[in-house]
């Protein structure tokens, strides 16, 4: 399980029709550690996760899983070892939360194969580490947000796969609830080497999870490395045109940023 | 009780749920075949009827249970089976009840092929049902590109395959305007769909057809639940999202063609059947064989309404159709209320 795998984006571009949005991309994502993606809204961070789990094909350049190119490699093959949680799933109506996680399972099964033990494991350890096992029989589009975001979340994890994409994994949830996420996420990093790639528009939550920060501009790379490194005012002034000021995080030692809008400082001479 | 056992004792309990309503759904399409097959201007007992089944000779039976209701029934429940399918199909695929086949035109165009190659071009049999499925598919293919602008967006497709409809439905009162006097109880078929004058040789093409595409969209039936999270999400988890839709339309529309070829296109049993199946089992599992049995159950309860409830004998489309359009109305008002889009 702990097997750490390589993905890599080489050369990339993707775009959409006539509209380019990602041109010329490279990206190594640092096995059994995670990584954060952020940038401006309508920058590529989805479209970037998409062609990474083969939902995209790419104009130029490959996406590398292993070596091998991930548009080559059959979907369910790729599904057992990557896991993706897109910006915006559907439940199906009446869909009860435990079916739904239960879906997750569907690279591990077969046409014709029956549901098994290891299933049913799987979909009982996701619901227990999201903490929403009491929720098991409740139809998901009668829960709240943040209850149906970490349902989506127990459906990628009942997959199983070594590696996690997460498209805004912390979006709906209240302040605990994005803390808790993110623990969950590191606990599965730290305890079975589940690499995590995941855009997050927080960049102070970015900044303490991740180790591995990038900022994307634009369709490129303007910064990436470790967060103490690359969130910094500069970085913040490329790439969300805004002006701030960046501390050192008392209780992480990472790098923390404050936003600095037309009102409110205190000026000096005050 | 850990986690697992509450996760297993709550998937068996649904799965037992799910079982009994399909074993229900059984008992009731073949005591509702058995009906069909005894009553009628002569009634006959049950004995008389299987004896006839067994291929024994009995006077009177043989003839009006043998070759008149034996082929109606089978027609009858064949046709259902396959319109369930077919409109569950569409139904689930693009997550919403309105896509059915019968509302956005793929039954009206079979509809118009199957009266055109009747009427006009003078053909029979399995050449109806071949031109009826070439018609179907074409209307898909139609739909799909007018209403294709970066990935199909299900309201677009919806009142474009509303309109579709219309015009071919237009297409068959044409060509139907063009068939001679004494075919016109021949031809309302083609409008409302009926199981009057019901042959064996209606049935061969119908029961091969579900033969061979039955099982081909069961086979898809997990692929389908994947799609039903949406296409990146199905993707992700494997599912080969454009082949899987391909396989599921060709499937589908070829169910809807064969069937209307046979009966007409029966008004609103593919529309019907997802949602009243899904009201019975629950969203729990894959909505294909539920949807199937309670479209033949529908097509039979229908048929024996209209043959015998009224004073005039109505042909089965006439019956389904009062029961879809308060549906049809109710689903319109609902979306309106909760502000959706279609
Ligand atoms: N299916 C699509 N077809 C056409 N253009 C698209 C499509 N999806 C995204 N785009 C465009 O591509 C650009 C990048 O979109 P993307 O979803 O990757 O942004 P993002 O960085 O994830 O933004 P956000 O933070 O708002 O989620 C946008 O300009 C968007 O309009
Ligand atoms: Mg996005």
């Amino acid at each position: 399980m702990t097997a750490a795998h390589t993905l890599q984006a080489t050369g990339l571009t993707l775009g959409y029709k006539d509209r380019t949005v990602i041109s010329g991309f490279d990206l190594t994502v640092p096995p059994g550690r995670i990584t954060a993606i952020v940038g401006a809204n309508a920058c590529g961070k989805s479209t970037l996760l998409r062609a990474m789990s083969r939902l995209l094909a790419p104009r130029e350049g490959q996406v590398l899983l292993d070596g091998k190119q991930v548009h080559r490699t059959p979907a369910k093959e790729l599904a057992r070892t990557l896991g993706l949680l897109p910006q915006s799933p559907v439940a199906p109506e009446g869909i009860t939360v435990a079916d739904l996680v239960g879906r997750g399972r569907n690279p591990h099964q077969g046409m014709l194969s029956r549901w098994s033990v290891q299933d049913d494991e799987a979909v009982a350890a996701a619901l227990e580490t999201t903490q929403t096992l009491d929720l098991s029989d409740r139809p998901v589009d009668e829960l709240s947000g943040g209850q149906r975001q970490r349902v989506w979340i127990a459906m990628v994890l009942a997959q199983q796969t070594d590696l996690l994409l997460l498209d805004e994994p912390t979006t709906f949830l209240d302040v605990s609830h994005q803390v808790e996420v993110l623990d969950l996420l590191t606990d599965l990093n730290h305890t079975r080497g589940t690499t995590i790639v995941m855009v997050l528009h927080d960049l102070n939550l970015a900044a303490r999870y991740a180790d591995h920060l990038v900022a994307l501009t634009d369709g490129r790379v303007h910064a990436a490395g470790p967060p103490g490194d690359v969130l910094t005012t500069d970085t913040v002034r490329a790439v969300f045109g805004l002006e701030s000021q960046v501390i050192t995080d008392p209780t992480s030692g990472r790098p923390l940023m404050l936003p600095m809008g037309r009102h409110h400082a205190v000026s000096a001479s005050a | 009780m850990t986690a697992v056992e509450v996760v297993t004792r709550s998937r068996l309990r649904r799965g037992r749920r799910r079982r009994l309503v399909i074993a229900l759904l059984v008992v009731l399409v073949v005591a509702t075949f058995a009906v069909t097959l005894m009553v009628g201007r002569t009634v006959y007992p049950p004995a008389d009827v299987v004896r006839v089944i067994l291929g024994e000779d009995v006077p009177g039976a043989s003839f009006t249970v043998g070759r008149l209701r034996l082929p109606r029934a089978v027609l009858g429940a064949l046709a259902g089976l396959c319109f369930g399918l077919g409109g569950v199909t569409f139904q689930t695929m693009l997550r919403n009840p309105l896509a059915s086949p019968d509302i956005i035109g793929i039954s009206s165009g079979a509809s118009a092929a199957a009266a055109f190659a009747i009427v006009v071009l003078g053909l029979g049999g399995a050449q109806v049902s071949v031109v009826a499925v070439i018609a179907g598919l074409g209307v898909a293919l139609v739909i799909y590109l007018l209403s294709y602008r970066d990935g199909v967006a299900g309201t677009r497709l919806i009142l474009i395959g509303i309109g579709i409809a219309a015009m071919l439905d237009s297409v068959t009162a044409y060509v139907l305007s063009k068939a001679p006097q004494w075919e016109l109880q021949e031809a309302m078929r083609w409008i409302t769909g009926s199981l009057n004058g019901s042959a064996w040789a209606d049935v061969v093409p119908l029961l091969a057809a579900l033969a061979v595409l039955g099982p081909a969209l069961l086979g898809q039936a997990r692929n389908l639940a994947g799609l039903q999270l949406g296409d990146d999400a199905a993707s992700a988890l494997g599912v080969r999202v454009e082949r899987t839709r391909i396989l599921l339309i060709v499937a589908a529309v070829g169910l809807i063609a064969f069937a209307t070829a046979a009966t007409g296109p029966i008004a609103f049993v593919a529309f019907l059947a997802g949602p009243i199946a899904a009201r019975v089992t629950g969203p729990h599992g894959s909505p294909l064989v539920p949807a199937a049995l309670v479209g033949a159950l529908l097509v039979l309860v229908a048929d024996l309404v209209g043959q015998f409830a009224f004073g005039t004998r109505y042909p089965v489309g006439v019956v389904t159709g009062a029961l879809g359009a308060p549906y049809l109305i109710y689903l319109i008002i609902r979306t309106n209320r909760t502000g959706g889009s279609l």
